[in-house]
């Protein structure tokens, strides 16, 4: 159980029934009255913010967050499937709780899935993976168009822009922490 | 050369603090102010329902040097200041600190009015001694110090910026938020303001109004939206003030909070103390204000959580 004392940024708390992290906090007392606690808060499923005051004496329980190491495995209709390294429990989770992540998910991919209440919540990617190209134009030497980088279809069904030199069935590395292409994966 | 820059970085700011400091001090002994140095460590701090002291050794570190410095003016000390670090449990945010230095001034034979025509002339001097001229500049607003301040009760100020009146709010127990997050960010945008006549169970230590006995002789002093000052018209019968101590005590005790000892020796001194004012002012906000801190830890040398 926390108390209003322990509230601060990153605190994570159970609200209503969900998870929460405080994103901002500060404390209020005006003129010789009572405390008051001001929180902004952010729902760790949905993403939306909320704005709480609270006052001394107040309690939340603490959000049981979990973090384990898994791989992805599939994706079935509208789910993606992590199976838990460790005791090989799978975990299903729909596209908008994978978020951006999706763009990275390829088979065995080792991931880390967070849970709430055993319920899979948000997946954390590697800050680098390798990706395939599986279709882009090929580059026409002497183009004078000017561009410098070409679009480019990966496995997963993501596109990004890539160098001009970049052929299809070549892997790439792409930073997933800004979606954008690094390097290439030298043969 | 030391390797801690956040603490080297803090030169100016703890340069220019140091300096308010004396220049605070210049000021009141021109006024004909005694500096007092009461006791940090005392048996009975004033029983106040949101105030929290924190225990040492059987005692407590004060919340205030109030108290002492009352006890200095039954004696017949007329006018006394003192600069002094205050300790309050548990606050800790952008504005404020568990350990935070206060100045707090009394004098006999006044009342609340003659202090606010103090502050006026204490933050003008200050202001020029920093360099700052007629105006403070903080966060964007620019507050005038040379022209008229601005007075308005508690009871404008919840008709203005709020949609319910001061009686309605402390009905529905609301009245601590609508002051903090819809009339503080309002007060002393354009000039500093003087927030006065705070209802009577919001003065445990204040005289009520001659002409309206709900509001008590109170006042806070506000500059672009930050709470300086706290002072009161002081209330000098010992009888109503042991009633008012008693049931802040059984508030305090209602829930749950620490008790404090009655503070017997002022308590029996209090009859002997002239019709007096008194104010308390928080420095490290002064500093803020003064230097464009955004931040209380800006000030100081080491935030508690720096030690």
């Amino acid at each position: 159980m926390y108390t209003v004392a322990d509230l601060k940024k990153g605190l994570k708390l159970t609200l209503d029934g969900d998870p929460y992290v405080v994103i901002a906090f500060d404390f209020a007392k005006p003129g010789k009255g009572q405390a008051l606690y001001r929180t902004k808060m952010r729902n760790m499923i949905t993403g939306s913010i909320l704005d709480r005051t609270y006052r001394s004496g107040e309690t939340f329980e603490p959000a049981s967050l979990e973090d384990r190491k898994m791989q992805y495995l599939y994706k079935e209709e509208e789910h993606y499937v992590f199976m838990d390294n460790q005791n090989y429990e799978q975990y299903r989770m729909d596209e908008d709780s994978v978020g951006d992540a999706k763009n990275y998910l390829i088979d065995n991919l080792p991931v880390d899935v967070l849970l709430f209440k055993d319920k899979a919540i948000a997946v954390d990617v590697p800050n680098f993976v390798n990706l395939r190209v599986t279709q882009t134009d090929p580059w026409v030497k002497g183009d004078t168009s000017g561009s410098d980088s070409k679009p480019a279809t990966v496995e997963t069904g993501y596109v990004l822009r890539v160098p001009p030199f970049i052929e299809e069935d070549e892997l790439i590395v792409i930073d997933t922490r800004t979606g954008e292409y690094s390097t290439r994966v030298k043969g | 050369m030391s390797n801690n820059w956040l603490l080297a970085a803090k030169r100016g700011r703890l340069e220019a603090r140091a300096n308010i400091l004396q220049s605070s001090r210049d000021f009141f002994r021109t006024e004909g102010y005694l500096e007092t140095d009461t006791p940090l460590l005392i048996p009975a701090p004033a029983p106040e329902a949101h105030i929290d002291a924190i225990p040492a050794g059987g005692l407590f570190l004060q919340t205030s040097p109030e108290l002492c410095m009352k006890r200095l003016l039954a004696a017949g000390y007329r006018k006394i200041f003192q600069i002094c670090h205050c300790w309050r449990s548990g606050e800790r945010g952008s504005r404020h600190l568990p350990e935070f230095t206060m100045l707090e001034w009394y004098r006999a034979d006044s009342d609340y009015t003659v202090l606010m025509g103090e502050c006026v002339r204490l933050i003008r001097y200050l202001a020029t001694t920093c360099g700052l001229g007629g105006a403070i500049g903080y966060r964007g607003m620019s507050i005038d110090l040379q022209g008229e301040w601005e007075r308005i009760t508690v009871r404008q100020a919840f008709e203005r910026y709020t949609s319910i009146s001061m009686d309605e709010a402390l009905r529905e127990g609301v009245f601590d938020e609508l002051m903090a997050l819809e009339i503080e960010p309002n007060l002393g945008t354009t000039t500093p303001t003087f927030i006065c006549d705070y209802p009577a169970e919001r003065g445990a230590l204040a005289r009520l109004k001659h002409d309206d006995p709900t509001v008590a002789e109170r006042f806070e002093l506000y500059i672009a939206g930050l709470e300086l000052a706290n002072a009161f018209s002081e209330l000098t019968d010992p009888k109503e003030q042991r009633n008012r101590f008693q049931e802040e005590a059984s508030y305090r005790i209602a829930r749950g909070q620490l008790p404090y000892p009655m503070p017997e020796p002022f308590l029996a001194e209090l009859a002997a103390m002239p019709p007096s004012a008194g104010i308390a002012l928080g420095m490290d906000r002064l500093v803020m204000l003064l230097t464009g801190a955004n931040s209380i830890d800006e000030v100081v040398a080491f935030t508690p959580e720096e030690l």
